[in-house]
Order: C-alpha cells, then structure tokens, then sequence
C-alpha cells in the first residue's frame, strides 16, 4: 500500500480496498519505523492523523467523499496548522503551536485528506541542504550521508522514503524542485499567485510559492486540484476559473516545441548530469518533439538579484518576530531594544541571520538604489528573456540542479556555494513562472538526477502533460532507493 | 562599495540582532564572499530599466470597507511569550 501513488491509493479507497484509517496507519507505522534515522518529519500526531482518517471513512461511508478524501499526506512545517506545532525549522517558532490554518490546509481539509505530520525543512526556508533546520539535517533515503535538497527537504525525503505518498513543499529560489531533484521524486512550482500564501510563513513575499510533491505528474495534478485557488486574505492571489490541472494528461506530444537555453548547458552541470538530462531530451524526440535552441542571456545574474531581492524582503517579513506577540523570548534582558536583540539572535540560526543582515544592508540609506533597485531593474530583464524565449518554444528543459546530492556538511561552511546550487531554478522565481522537476535518471553513483520543465504562466495541466507522456514512456519516476520496502 | 566590519554592526543593529565582537568579524568574511557576488550587479546598464516588483503586473483588488476580521484576541494571545489582562507585556519604555 506504501508503494501505490497517489491516484491508486483514491481508487482504492473509492472501490473499498482499504479505508483511510488502514492507510493512514501503515504510513504512520513506516514514520515510526524510519523517522529517527531520516529525520523528515519535525512532529507527528498519530491519534490526531486517525481521528481524521476516520472523519474521512466516515464521509466517504455517507456519500461525501471527495477525489482525494482519505488519502495522507504530509505538511511542510511552514503551513500554519491549526492545533499542530508550526515552527518553520527555527527555534524562534519552536514552542508555536498555530491559532489557524493556512489557506493550503484549509483546502486539503475541507476534500477530507489526512495529515500525516509536519515536515522537516531548512530554517525559515533559507537553504538548498535541509541543514540549516534547529531541528537538525534530513537525511536523503538514496544515501544516508547525503542532504536531501532543501528548503523542502523533509518532504521531498519523505515521499522518496514511501513515508508519504505526496507532500506540500514551497518555493522561492528552487526549494520544491531541487530537493524533487535530489530525491528522485517529483515536484512542481505554480506560476506565482495561484497557490496562497495566507498562512504560509513568508520568507520572500514576491517569490515564496507552495507546490505539490509526489511520486509522479499525474499525482502531481490531483494535489494541485487541491492547493491552487483565490484566496481573498493574499493580495497576490490570482482569480481564476477553476482548472482541472489533470485534464491534459494523455494529449500527445508530437509537434511540441521544446527550448534547450544555450547558457544551461554552459553553466557548469556536472557531467552525470548533462548524460541524464540528454538522455531526456533524445527520449522527447523519440515522442515526436522539435528541440529548438534559445537563449536566456541574464540567466548568470539571477542569482546576484536573488541574494539582493530575497534577503531584502526577508528581512522585512521576519522583523515580525520580536519575542511580543509569539515565538521565542530571551530569559534575560536589560530593556526593550535588549530584548528585541537578544530574542532574535538566540531564535534565529546563523544563515537566517545572514541573510537578515545582507537585507538590513541593501534597504538601508545610501544603498537601496544601487542594491535593491538595480536587483528589481534586472529581475525584469531575467522575466523579458523567458518572454522572447516562448515566442520560440512551449516548454523549456534543462537541469534542474548542478549537482546531484551532495555530502551533509560538504558545502555548509561556503554560502556562495550553496546559493550557486540554485543556478537553474531562481530565474523562474524571478520571473514568476511555473517551473517543475522529475527523475530523468542516476548519477555513476545510483544517485537521482532531476530533469526541470519550465513553462509559460499559467501552463501548468500543460507541463503535467509534458511530464505525464515522459513517465508513460520511462521507469525513472518508479525507483525507490535501495532498503526502503 | 565594500563593507566594513562598522557596517556589519550597524546593520546588525538596526535588525535588532545582538552580534558579539566574534560573530561580527565571522559574518563579515562570509557577507563580504556574498557581497562579491552580488557585485556581477553591475556589469550591465540598467539606466533604461523599470524596476518589477512583482511577477504579475495586476492592479490591487479593492474590496468594500466593511469589517472582515473577527476577534481572535484570546487564541492568538494563548501563544505569546508574556500577557495580562488581554495586554502583550513588555519591558518598560517610559519612566
């Protein structure tokens, strides 16, 4: 049952093979089993996941059920839960148990799906390691010694893991597709604004989006189904008609015109993966696609602009936490300001900081038009190069990371190299665009490399599609790691 | 424009971080490794540029001025470090 995706475990449950509570079950028995070793979740409520399972058995026994009622899934711990422990990876927000919902939770509540518990993550988001967390490193299934990706480690560790069958995850610089990259799993950024952030704690408010992770595109689609929609209480929530993101799925692909950017291929992969990520690219031939060459000319200065917009607007969104209203409060202090300066610096972790710093500096007198506002002058320069590239293409591939996993501990003591893993992923942030990973084959080592579909706003049930007809013709998607059973 | 140890601690003030004399100088070496980064800036003109903001240029909704929040007081003060009386208590500011 922990092997069946997403959609096998909804058929399941809807033709009565199993209920909800047996499901819920196994998973959680696997969590219990393999969590001290891998670390993805942060907390898990077994009695609380039943309850809801059995809520779910119970709709469905009435008649009510929903496509995805009953199956579980596991929360980032960025999604404000209401009741649950929501500390976003930091010890500031340890002892944060959240008065409300995410709009994200909201949605997977109301269809009846079951919560499984909160995942692991890099602290406030800010990593591509998972080793930034208070709560300390995932371990990637596929080689224990090995980061799972980051900021959505956790989760990206537990659907490789089978502990989940699907996962939410948030992206802001590469945070869905570089750990579905390193994990061998799958995992798809919206197009800004269709997923809200209400009660996602925010990192980078222009850039932070949630996204589905699971095990294929089809799954891909049906969390999707669930998480995208307007939500009033985000200003930048996009009103929409509702879309069924699965309902391309099986459309065929001759004729589609895929763009190869010259400058991913320049950027220095590692030659593992180029080899898969080509392999990819002949087996779209073989399914009557056109490659076409483009041209992203600024991609090189999306990560500058990143480490300039990013760490502004964090340093904006994290001013929230003050030791007043909630999260962690020093023990000692001589008056206000002491004590403003002492809950942060023990609450925060030490690349939070940074990046808080690097904020305060680039927004302060004197230097935000020669930081800040030259970052925003080239962000549109990075979004016009995707605009003249889709005049050429429908859909953009190429790497979705540098390297495939690398070593815990192997990059941590150099922050530019470990922003420098980001390279193919923040342009599409910067630009707003949707942007997905999925397995397209291993290293020399047996480690997974991930294959980045980007497309036009709004092209999600397109990309679904894209990826969808690949997993038709390949097995990547279907691997597990070696000792997870 | 290069950054100064001065720099650091002032920044770090400003955010209302403590920094010791130790992590000051730390994060100064690292800040200074990003800041080169960052540098790459300013290779290219950008003089004819507008700055985006944000990656959809849509118009901000407006909505009707009635009241849209209802009083969560209590739960949201259930998670506050320190409260009395409905109130967030903090360090005294005025003698």
């Amino acid at each position: 049952m922990r092997h069946a995706t997403l959609r096998q475990l909804c058929d399941g449950l809807s033709a009565g093979k199993f209920s909800s509570v047996e499901v819920t079950q196994a998973f959680l028995n696997k969590i219990n089993e393999l969590n001290s070793t891998l670390n993805c979740f942060i907390s898990v409520d077994a009695a609380r996941s039943l309850a809801q399972a059995q809520a779910a058995d119970a709709l469905r026994a009435a008649g009510k059920a929903q496509p995805l009622t009953g199956v579980p899934i596991a929360q980032k711990d960025i999604f404000c839960t209401q009741g649950w422990l929501t500390t976003c990876g930091s010890k500031m927000l340890s002892n944060f148990v959240s008065p409300y919902d995410a709009h994200v939770v909201e949605r997977f509540n109301t269809a009846g799906v079951v919560n499984l518990g909160k995942t692991n993550m890099d602290e406030f988001a800010m990593g591509s390691s998972n080793e930034t967390s208070f709560y300390g490193p995932v371990r990637n299934p596929w080689d224990r010694d090995r980061v799972p990706g980051g900021s959505s480690g956790g989760s990206a560790a537990a659907v490789a893991a089978r502990l989940a069958p699907a996962a939410t995850g948030t992206d802001t610089g590469g945070s869905i597709r570089q750990p579905a990259a390193l994990t061998g799993i799958c995992g798809l950024k919206p197009t800004y604004g269709v997923v809200s952030r209400y009660g996602m704690i925010a990192f980078a408010s222009s850039l932070d989006q949630g996204g589905p992770m699971a095990r294929t595109a089809d799954d891909l689609g049906l969390m999707l189904n669930v998480m995208a929609g307007f939500d009033a209480r985000d200003s930048t929530s996009l009103q929409r008609d509702t879309e069924d993101y699965t309902r391309d799925l099986t459309k065929p692909l001759a004729g589609l015109r895929i763009g190869l950017p010259k400058e991913f291929f320049a950027a220095g992969a590692s030659a593992d993966v180029a080899r898969a990520v080509e392999s990819a690219i002949a087996e779209y031939r073989k399914l009557g696609c056109d490659i076409v060459e483009v041209s992203l000319p600024n991609m090189g200065l999306s990560v500058p602009v990143y480490y300039v917009l990013a760490p502004a607007e964090a340093s904006s969104n994290l001013s929230r936490f003050d030791g007043v209203r909630y999260g962690h409060r020093a023990a000692e202090y001589s008056d206000l300001t002491d004590m403003y300066e002492k809950s942060r610096a023990e609450g925060f972790g030490a690349e939070v900081k940074r990046r808080i710093l690097i904020g305060a500096y680039v927004l302060s007198h004197g230097y935000y038009d020669a930081y800040y506002i030259r970052a925003q002058k080239l962000r549109r320069l990075i979004a016009q190069d995707f605009t003249e590239a889709f005049k050429k293409c429908d859909v953009i591939m190429g790497p979705t990371s540098p390297s495939t996993a690398f070593k815990i501990g192997e990059k941590s003591g150099d922050p530019v190299q470990m922003y420098l893993s980001d390279i193919y992923t923040i342009a599409v942030n910067l630009a707003g665009l949707p942007g997905m990973s999925i397995p397209c084959g291993f290293d020399s080592g047996g480690l997974p490399v991930g294959l980045q579909i980007i497309g036009n706003y709004f092209s999600e049930a397109h990309m679904l599609n894209v990826a969808h007809q690949y997993q038709q013709a390949t097995d990547w998607h279907t691997r597990a790691p070696a000792g997870i059973t | 424009m290069s950054l100064t140890l001065d720099d650091v601690k002032r920044v770090a003030h400003l955010a209302r971080i403590a920094i010791s004399d130790n992590e000051a100088q730390a994060t100064h070496t690292q800040l200074t490794g990003i800041f080169e980064l960052i540098a790459q800036m300013e290779a290219v003109d950008v003089s004819a540029i507008a700055p985006m903001s944000h990656a959809q240029d849509v118009v901000q909704r407006l909505r009707a001025d009635v009241v849209t929040e209802h009083n969560l007081r209590e739960p949201f003060q259930a998670v506050a470090p320190q409260v009395d009386a409905g109130l967030y208590l903090v360090p005294q500011v005025l003698d």
